[in-house]
């Protein structure tokens, strides 16, 4: 008994950790996707050690000087109030990841729990959870993540809840897809077979084999969640100030970019690149992951 | 087929009577009164408004009210725009916004097709790396960042193009339009590369090869209508996204259209507008999704044999 507990377990992690490995070549073989990875992994660790390196304070103001271009004080300018830009730049990408990464979360949560209870129990239970993801695809986001801000007030604990609650759709189909063609395969059968719970199944056994695509689309969802940030924060309904994002950062820009460009320009090029970086990044991994399926 | 049109109709009718009823217990949960963010408004002017409006019956009772007003298609008085019906704010936006939303489109399909059908038609060369990258970089380069940086360039430096309006000067649609349809061309050359890419290696097109007919004929004759197919299911969501869209365009060039519209009802708080408007949008939207949907399975018949099977 013992040696079969081991066996079922063991198996699916020795499948996965050589999926891991091939995937692993694979990827560092595309530069583009290694340079994603790059400037992902410099954005996290300069966002989170931005209080400390920052060369400028947030709020530190300079209204004799107003908006100067680069210079060697100011690698990026100034704004109107004198205030360095790659300072606010640098603080304002911590609010654009963390949007990223949280509503990413919230999506990441809704649609495994959901995709894999769905695609585990199968019959009736999928069919109700499925078509109530379907009558949700149908329905226009967009406008009501505005309706939601307008209603709720401009709160950014709530953009991340509304964000995420748009973005598990796909999720939850892409999970439960893999876990029906799981549910059927021997070692499934095997944990059943030592009378492990339902839950402890799909939590030990099935989630962890859907990760290669969950990981993909991840990747994929956090820069279309920070557009949609930037999106509603340059219409005024996103973050609000004294927050900064680079969605604010380029609404403000664009106020005063006859006089000074930079302003536009700059936190235009840092919320591109970092969406360029996480598109090829997530085109790698999908290339990686699965064989089957080249970038479209 | 026509039942499964029929039946994807029909529950096209729960969704919008959802739609519908979530907006306006929403917008009747909002904190502050309508007529709250203005001055002192003597008490009672606002009792007359609020009689005017039904604000002063109890919420099921303006629910029902709305809701029969609605299905005759009338959405009522606009909060701000006094004198003004949100049907004639809506029937002043649309035609403007549907303009915009159609020649971006054209802008979309025209690039977006012949970028993607020339790089899947030379794989893994420049001819595919060059339109690729153009693709990604559009998609990178959100509408509210490329739409200024036009008008810095074509508008203010060079001074070719007007910077704002529509229909006013010669021209003034060139750049609403591309800014609209870049990031729409970008995924659509995507995925015409990708649908592309996958009929041409299919048995009929070697078939067609081995025929030795050309390879311009074997792509506009055989492969096309496979190809597309991902495009034209992608019609729909990139319809709705274009009305999103249209948000930000017709905010920068200061467009009259409904986007513009919604986006200063938001700002202004005016609910029978914002109410209006999303029931108007969402209906637009669910009735474009279906007929993308339809179309992509009448041009694909393993689909439709599956749809016309499953009955």
């Amino acid at each position: 008994m013992s040696t079969l507990s081991t066996d079922s377990v063991v198996l699916p992690e020795d499948q996965g950790s050589s999926l891991w490995q091939d995937a692993w070549i694979k990827l560092s073989k595309n530069r583009l996707a290694l340079f994603g990875l790059g400037v992902l992994v410099f954005l996290i660790i300069v966002s989170l050690l931005t209080p400390l390196i920052a060369p400028y304070g947030y709020e530190e103001q300079n209204l004799d000087m107003g908006a100067t271009a680069p210079s060697l004080q100011h690698w990026l300018g100034t704004d109107i109030f004198g205030r360095d830009m790659l300072t606010r730049i640098m603080y304002g990408g911590r609010v654009s990841l963390m949007v990223g990464f949280i509503a990413t979360a919230v999506a990441l949560v809704i649609g495994i729990l959901w995709g894999a209870i769905a695609g585990f129990y199968g019959g009736r239970l999928d069919a109700v959870m499925m078509r109530i993801v379907d009558v949700l695809y149908a329905l226009p986001f967009m406008i009501f993540i505005i309706l939601l801000m307008v209603v709720f007030g401009r709160n950014i604990l709530l953009l991340f809840l509304a964000i995420g609650a748009v973005e598990w759709l796909t999720m939850a189909r892409i999970v439960r897809s893999q876990v029906m063609s799981l549910r059927n395969q021997e070692f499934v059968e095997a944990a059943h077979s030592l009378g492990l719970s339902q839950w402890t199944i799909i939590r030990r056994h099935l989630i962890p084999n859907t990760l290669g695509p969950v990981i993909v689309y991840t990747t994929l969802t956090i820069p279309s969640v920070m557009l949609l940030e930037a999106f509603l924060s340059f219409l005024g309904l996103g973050i609000q100030p004294p927050e900064s994002s680079w969605g604010l950062l380029i609404n403000y820009g664009v106020e005063t970019m006859e006089e000074f460009p930079w302003l536009l320009i700059f936190p235009g090029i840092a919320l591109s690149l970092t969406l360029f970086a996480l598109n090829f990044l997530g085109d790698g991994l999908r290339d990686a992951l699965d064989p089957r399926t080249s970038k479209d | 087929m026509y039942r499964f049109a029929l039946g994807r109709l029909l529950q096209a009718i729960p969704v919008l009577l959802m739609v519908i009823t979530v907006t306006f217990f929403l917008v009747h949960s909002a904190p502050g009164g309508p007529f709250s963010a203005d001055k002192a408004v003597p008490p009672e002017v606002i009792k007359a408004l609020e009689e005017q409006y039904n604000l002063n019956q109890p919420v099921w009772k303006q629910y029902v009210s709305y809701l029969g007003d609605v299905l005759q298609g009338d959405f009522g008085p606009s909060f701000k725009y006094s004198g003004r019906t949100v049907n004639e704010l809506i029937a002043a936006g649309l035609p403007i916004t549907a303009e915009l939303a159609f020649y971006a489109m054209l802008v979309a399909l025209s690039v977006g097709i012949t970028a993607g059908v020339a790089a899947a038609m030379r794989p893994n060369t420049l001819q595919d790396y060059v339109p690729m990258t153009g693709a990604m970089i559009g998609i990178c380069m959100p509408s509210f960042l490329l739409g200024p940086l036009l008008v810095l360039v074509f508008g203010i430096h060079l001074d070719w193009l007007p910077v704002s309006g529509w229909g006013d000067l010669p021209g003034d649609k060139i750049l609403p339009s591309i800014t609209l349809g870049t990031g729409y061309a970008a995924y659509i050359a995507r995925l015409s590369r990708g649908g592309m890419l996958e009929v041409l290696s299919q048995d009929y097109i070697r078939t067609a090869r081995a025929k030795g007919l050309s390879e311009r004929l074997i792509v506009v004759k055989h492969a096309l209508r496979g190809g597309l197919i991902p495009v034209v299911a992608f019609l729909g969501p990139a319809f709705a996204g274009l009305l999103a869209g249209s948000f930000v365009v017709e905010t920068i060039f200061q467009i009259p259209g409904l986007g513009r519209f919604y986006v200063q009802a938001a700002f202004n708080r005016d609910y029978t507008l914002i109410l209006g408007m999303t029931i108007f949008l969402s209906t637009l939207i669910i009735l474009f999704n279906l007929l993308s949907d339809m179309l992509a399975i009448w041009l694909n018949p393993k689909l439709r044999h599956e749809i016309e099977g499953a009955k």
